[in-house]
């Protein structure tokens, strides 16, 4: 029973991990660039959320709040594409991934001048405490950010696959030139890829901060999710989201049953082993050529 | 040799004018001169060839109308409107579709979904989905793969993929980048067949830019050879192919050999 503690609370870090991997891997496959400020877009979600909806701050209802949330990092994101990122045009793809990384330090500050350094918790309805069957403590939080992320992911599935503007990112992303041929507006599409990716790490941040207190400095988990779109194969959106989850449930265990601080390595053990046998990923979609 | 006979703008309405004209074009990659000074018409219902070697600015020149890229000076006048300089969503919104040069399609996605992308422009359903018909009317190959992935499809399916998915757009005038790359000269044959009916039974407007002079001759009205970024000879296309230049220099090897892919490709640069 025990296992099942661990493995939801697990699964429900891995779903977090997923989201922020799938950004990672959404930005990379519009763009072919890396965007290492994906993780501080989720804090910065999180605490935008925080804002609308704790009383100390505007103190607005929580579901009024997402989609304003939802709306507000989407905007930054797709503003972010179109008046700094076009500027590096052409460019070489380090330039951008160091702008992304300044980014980070910038969205850190900022958040630190508006929220402040302590950690602070977000009032939400899925913040629903715990569960308790004999001596086995569920957290119900943690099924509620399973269970969105399960219809998240379906939705974007939809949304890959039935929308117009969906299946423009998809054809702009593997064949940028013909994208153009076609009369795709590839630069409002890779910016609407902008405002899609920021939207997920918002929605990751909401779920995050549904968990559990957060601070300026919880999008360093950026790193882990990074580390999560590596394995599942970078450049597969579903690998993204596999990933995610593998890293969230080998964390607890390893921190159960391994001797102390190798709980904190096993994920990034887990990239080696993955990069040595499979440097593709577990999940890539692309055609091995021999040679 | 006769050179275009390009009317001035100022007869606009007039009769002849052409569906496409190109006037003193010129375009650049950074200080290279790509394109130096062309002038070329397209007049509706009719096919025009643009022949030339290996970097003879052949696509750069189609990339130049199509907006991918954007001239240093001269016009590209379409239906009347000048359109050099715009956007390429724009000008695919005209009616201007090019087909390009080793197929492109979107190797991940399906054949549907690659034709549905040739209507992106488009948002009306029947009209959409008439446009499919019409594809699957002359690529039946199309309509059994249906559901293939395109990266998936041999390099004659994907050639067909991509001139199916530029009909998706009900184009007023189609642009061709070697339709013939790659294929073998009975794959040749019959896509040039399936083009040459869609310009006498939908009245298709194409320029089709080649290095098999042969095929594109025999499908074109009229012809330009291209060198070294100008256009150095213009006439009917049955005079070109009758041409001692043509004879020796794109139709000499015509009959030789049955390799044929590539092999217009290794001809060197005539001047
Ligand atoms: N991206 C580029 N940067 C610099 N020069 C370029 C670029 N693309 C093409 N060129 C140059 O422009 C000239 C015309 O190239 P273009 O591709 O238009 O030729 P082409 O007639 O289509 O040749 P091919 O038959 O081989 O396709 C060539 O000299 C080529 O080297
Ligand atoms: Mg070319």
């Amino acid at each position: 029973m025990e296992i099942l503690q661990l493995l939801l609370s697990g699964l429900a870090n891995g779903c977090v991990y997923g989201l922020i991997a799938l950004g990672f891997v959404l930005i990379y496959k519009a763009t072919e660039a890396v965007n290492f400020a994906q993780g501080d877009f989720m804090m910065l979600g999180a605490f935008v959320m925080i804002g609308l909806v704790n009383p100390q701050f505007m103190g607005l209802s929580f579901w009024l709040a997402v989609p304003l949330a939802l709306l507000i990092m989407g905007a930054l994101g797709y503003l972010f594409d179109i008046t700094i990122l076009r500027q590096l045009f052409g460019q070489n793809q380090i330039a951008i991934v160091i702008l992304t990384i300044a980014l980070g330090f910038v969205i850190r500050f900022v958040a630190g001048v508006i929220w402040g350094h302590e950690p602070l918790n977000l009032h939400s309805p899925l913040a629903l405490g715990d569960v308790r069957f004999g001596e086995v403590v569920l957290s119900l939080a943690d099924i509620a950010v399973i269970v969105v992320t399960v219809i998240l992911t379906m939705l974007l599935w939809q949304f890959f696959q039935r929308t117009k503007l969906g299946l423009a990112m998809q054809a702009a992303s593997q064949n940028q030139m013909a994208a153009y041929y076609m009369g795709i507006p590839v630069k409002r599409v890779q910016g609407a890829v902008w405002a899609l990716a920021a939207a997920v790490a918002c929605i990751a941040g909401i779920l995050y901060a549904s968990k559990g207190a957060v601070d300026v400095s919880a999008g360093f988990i950026g790193i882990k999710a990074f580390a999560a779109a590596v394995i599942g194969g970078f450049g597969s959106l579903p690998g993204a989201l596999m990933g995610g989850l593998i890293v969230g449930v080998i964390e607890p265990f390893a921190s159960r049953y391994l001797p102390p601080g190798y709980s904190q390595i096993a994920p990034y053990a887990l990239l080696i082993i993955v990069l040595v046998f499979r440097p593709h990923g577990l999940f890539a979609q692309v055609r091995t050529k021999k040679v | 040799m006769p050179l275009t006979t390009a009317k001035p703008l100022s007869e606009a309405g007039d009769q002849t004018q052409a569906l496409l004209e190109i006037r003193n074009l010129e375009t650049f990659y950074g200080p290279i001169m790509a394109i130096r000074g062309v002038s070329l018409d397209v007049p509706e219902g009719k096919v025009v060839t643009v022949l030339g070697a290996n970097g003879a600015g052949k696509t750069t020149l189609l990339k130049t109308i199509s907006g991918i890229m954007d001239p240093e000076k001269g016009r590209i006048v379409f239906d009347g409107h000048e359109i050099q300089g715009r956007e390429p969503h724009q000008i695919v919104r005209r009616g201007i579709v090019q087909v390009p040069e080793g197929r492109e399609v979107f190797p991940l996605l399906t054949v549907d979904e690659n034709l549905s992308l040739g209507a992106y422009t488009k948002s009306n359903r029947a009209e959409i989905a008439q446009a499919r018909e019409l594809v699957f009317s002359y690529f039946p190959i199309l309509a059994e793969r249906r559901q293939q992935e395109a990266g998936t499809l041999s390099g004659g399916q994907q050639q067909m993929l991509a001139i199916g998915r530029g009909l998706m757009l009900k184009p007023r005038i189609m642009l061709l980048d070697e339709p013939s790359l790659g294929l073998s000269p009975l794959l040749t044959q019959e896509i040039f067949e399936i083009l040459r009916r869609l310009n006498q039974e939908a009245g298709m407007t194409m320029l089709v830019v080649e290095q098999n002079a042969a095929v594109a001759l025999d499908l074109a009205n009229h012809g330009y050879v291209m060198e070294l970024g100008r256009i150095v000879m213009s006439d009917t296309a049955e005079r070109l192919a009758a041409s001692e230049d043509i004879q020796r220099f794109y139709l000499g090897h015509a009959n030789e050999g049955a390799r044929g892919e590539r092999r217009w490709k290794k001809r060197k640069t005539w001047r």
